[in-house]
């Protein structure tokens, strides 16, 4: 049984697999798995036999790949996953206490998602913003200069929309 | 101006501690030193696999450049000068062990390794014995992956050799590794199990104990074991492997000295497949049928019995027929024969046919070197695979190939009825409906013409004239073309040469007196004694002949056993000795490893019935050595030099190469199409092989 995507997300998947020259379509793997999880939201047996296929590798090669990469998930995230960067501009402007602070709250740890499956929380090496550290980061969506109450704030409008 | 063009050197000198050496251009440096005998610790380099330079215990020094380097990554260069035990490099190697050991359980006295583990030999030598590290070891429970296969997680190094071995040498791919850092470890190809042929190469190949065999494990140590080198023959490509034995019992098989035909390789069959000598089922005594029912009875009595009603039939001119089973020894074969024709007076003898050699050899009459041997199909620049799922059939073999398509660029075709895993690998797959193989070829003719050698590899569907035609059109090709006639079993290749036939005498010659065909005894209605040495024939075919007095050997109650008059207990092939003639003519040894209690060598009971019918003195002594020297200086190409068999080589036979013409009975030439899991009637009594109903599993299947 093979995976259907949605034609959006097909025609990213389309366009990323014809870059690669014949023969080297495994280097599509990685790409192709990022948007195919934006859509489902996780990475399933399914997709990993699909990118397999597409790409003229083993799903177990797949799966090498699927592991090596903390930002493949094989267990479904929250709505929102709530990344907080402990890396050490952030460190030490912070990021830490944001850490702690926002696992109390949750009452989740380390790629855990609450009960309702809205949230879930992540804590990342290096997210590319230590200028404007602390940073957390909500699906693609960057906040700078993150203090506990901006946080607060952030999970509340998460929580709020819902 | 141009500069000027110099050939490129063809040997390069270089030293290695105070040593001149020299090697050919492209040669690694850790290759190099050990053919002088120079050693250079490695786990993740492995010679024949692709490199990866993980673990770092290859460092040397090399003059001039300014950091350690890694062995088995760097090519010989031109004055290059390299020490390979320094105080330096010893530091470095120590240090790569710590690291090693920051994770790895010390629990050598409970892991199947101690005593053959490569990381304690080297923890030994180096001494890193203590570690700085205080924190908590990363423990992960053990998992089973497989009837055959588990894993210790913890004891992994993460050299990737199993993976290497997996997908390269078998061409899987089920082991990959998951996760990073410490994190990582070997993962199989379906989420917690494997699906895979089950050959247990990942666990010889793992220089630790993170890969064990069910077989094996916590059974025994390898120094309280004695280790016999015998050939399996559990099909006809003639894999050397070392048993290793204790209180006569089989513990394990392997054969990581790496010498043979083979190499180190094996498949589940020959790494695994001895578990059926030490079955509860085994017969271990002689029976005899009394009112219907079989009843055990002593030798004395059973052959006495089996001679008598010889003599009888023999004095009223009674019909007899002889079915040899083609896992004998030669020698048995061979006696067998001499038996049938000089004790019996009569050529009713055959075996089951599996490939058409005998057109063969007639249609490639004058032509020589015309017969490709194991070596042949690594060197070979193409290879046309005719009617033969090759890695299910002929593992070996077809891992010959593989290891060429990596070495050496072998170009593979395949005409099969179904898909094969040499189509991963091959320049060309054909896939035909069954019977049509030879109609394809004419698609590749011009292909094979651009080709500069071939080797053709063909099974049971290229018989009689197929044969001819198949050697008329290979001759248009106008390249040199070698071939391998594909035959079952362990001796089918034996049962030809030694005259196992109803037609033809040993070394090919032809019987002025042809007797019955197997079917025809089958099918004879007035036969007196049907003798079925060790083969299973009623398995497919029933015996017509409601008077005859069948007499086998066996080692288990099968479907003949269901219609004997008289079974004899026989040993298996682990416990005789012998030599044995692969599917490509190398003779190998076999050596008994162990005794079962009641079985006697069919040797050993065909000599026991002539000495009781009073035949010993026409047909000589029955001992395997003795019969072995007559076949060596009677049946043509088995004069082999016989230094290369007692050291466990194969010696290469050289069959009969002149016409001949006989009425080859192409009908019954039949594959009994055996997978990686199956054994004929024997495997049906390994309770490994009944339990590994992995992929394959069927021919064709992928």
């Amino acid at each position: 049984m093979s995976l259907t995507f949605t034609p959006e997300t097909e025609k990213i998947l389309q366009d990323i697999w014809s870059r690669y020259p014949e023969g080297r379509k495994r280097s599509a793997v990685i790409p192709m798995l990022m948007y195919a999880q934006d859509q489902l939201g996780v990475v399933t047996s399914e997709l990993v036999a699909e990118v397999a296929k597409r790409c003229e590798v083993s799903p177990l090669q797949v799966e090498e790949v699927v592991g090596y990469y903390s930002m493949l998930n094989k267990k479904r995230m929250g709505k929102h996953h709530v990344q907080v960067c402990t890396n050490i501009a952030c460190l030490l402007m912070g990021g830490e206490a944001l850490w702690h602070h926002a696992t109390k709250r949750l009452g989740i740890g380390h790629k855990e998602v609450t009960a309702d499956g809205l949230i879930s929380l992540e804590e990342v090496e290096c997210a590319g913003a230590c200028s404007w550290a602390p940073c957390v980061v909500d699906g693609y969506e960057y906040h700078h200069h993150v203090t506990i109450e901006k946080l607060d704030q952030l999970i509340d409008s998460i929580q709020k929309v819902h | 101006m141009s500069t000027p063009v110099t050939a490129p050197p063809t040997i390069i000198n270089f030293t290695v501690d105070g040593r001149q050496l020299s090697a050919p251009p492209g040669t690694l440096l850790i290759d190099a030193c050990k053919r002088s005998g120079i050693e250079i610790p490695a786990f993740c380099y492995y010679e024949g696999y692709s490199l990866q330079a993980a673990c770092r215990m290859c460092l040397v020094e090399v003059e001039k450049m300014p950091k350690l380097q890694t062995a088995c990554t760097l090519p010989v260069m031109e004055g290059m000068i390299v020490r390979s035990e320094t105080e330096q490099i010893a530091k470095a190697r120590k240090g790569t062990l710590e690291f090693l050991l920051t994770n790895h359980p010390l629990d050598c006295p409970v892991c199947d390794k101690g005593g053959e583990c490569e990381l304690q030999d080297m923890v030994f030598r180096y001494g890193a014995g203590e570690s700085r590290f205080t924190e908590m070891k990363n423990h992960a429970p053990e998992r089973q992956w497989s009837p055959v296969v588990f894993y210790d997680p913890a004891r992994c190094i993460l050299c990737y050799r199993c993976v290497r071995a997996c997908n390269e040498g078998m061409g899987v791919g089920a082991l990959g590794v998951t996760n990073r850092g410490v994190l990582s470890e070997i993962a199989p190809n379906k989420e917690d199990h494997l699906d895979c042929d089950e050959c247990g190469a990942c666990i010889d190949i793992c220089p630790v104990g993170a890969l064990t065999s069910n077989i094996y494990r916590y059974k025994t140590r390898p120094w309280e074991m004695q280790h016999v080198a015998t050939v399996c023959t559990h099909c006809s490509n003639g894999c050397k492997t070392t048993l290793g034995v204790r209180n006569d019992e089989i513990i394990r098989g392997n054969n990581r000295d790496r010498g043979g035909i083979n190499g180190e390789f094996l498949c589940v069959k020959g790494r695994y497949g001895f578990d059926f000598t030490a079955s509860e089922e085994r017969l271990t005594t002689p029976m005899i049928r009394i009112d219907g029912k079989l009843e055990a009875v002593s030798w004395s009595k059973a052959l006495g019995f089996v001679a008598e009603k010889f003599k009888s039939v023999q004095a009223d001119g009674g019909k007899f027929g002889v079915i040899a089973d083609t896992r004998l020894t030669n020698e048995e074969l061979f006696y067998l024969q001499k038996f049938t024709r000089a004790g019996l007076k009569t050529s009713n003898l055959d075996h089951a046919a599996s490939g058409d050699l005998i057109t063969l050899l007639d249609a490639l009459s004058g032509q020589t070197d015309a017969l490709a041997t194991t070596d042949d199909l690594y060197k070979t620049k193409a290879a046309l695979v005719i009617g033969s799922d090759l890695s299910q059939q002929h593992p070996l073999l077809a891992f010959q190939l593989r290891a060429g398509v990596r070495h050496n660029k072998t170009r593979i075709y395949t005409v099969t009825p179904g898909p094969v895993r040499e189509a991963k690998y091959s320049a060309t797959s054909v896939t035909v409906p069954l019977g049509e193989e030879y109609d394809a070829l004419a698609k590749l003719t011009d292909r094979l013409k651009a080709e500069k050698e071939l080797v053709i590899l063909f099974g049971d569907s290229i018989k009689g004239q197929r044969v001819r035609d198949l050697v008329a059109w290979a001759a248009t090709l106008g390249i040199p073309v070698k071939y391998v006639c594909l035959v079952d079993d362990s001796n089918s290749r034996g049962a030809l040469d030694m005259g196992c036939l109803p037609n033809l005498l040993p070394g090919f010659q032809v019987d002025p007196h042809p007797g019955l065909s197997q079917a025809g005894m089958l099918a004879a209605e007035d036969l007196d004694v049907l003798w079925i040495v060790g083969a299973n024939p009623l398995r497919h075919a029933p015996l017509a002949s409601r008077k005859a007095f069948v007499v086998a050997h066996t080692m288990f109650l099968d479907e003949t056993a269901a219609r004997a008059d008289v079974l004899f207990p026989s040993a298996s092939a682990y416990e005789k000795s012998g030599t044995l003639t692969n599917v490509t003519g190398q003779v190998q040894r076999l050596k008994a490893a162990i005794k079962t209690m009641g079985a006697k060598a069919d040797l050993e009971i065909i000599g026991l019935i002539a000495k009781e019918m009073g035949l010993a003195p026409t047909l000589g002594p029955w001992t395997h050595d003795i019969v072995f020297k007559e076949i060596h200086s009677g049946v043509h190409g088995y004069n082999v030099p016989l230094p290369v068999l007692l050291t466990g080589g194969a010696a290469l036979t050289s069959p009969v190469n002149g016409p001949v013409k006989v009425n080859v009975l192409v009908d019954e030439i039949r594959s009994a199409g055996d997978t990686l899991f199956t054994s004929g009637s024997l495997g049906r009594h390994s309770k490994l092989l009944t339990s590994v109903p992995e992929f394959p599993g069927a021919l064709y299947q992928r």
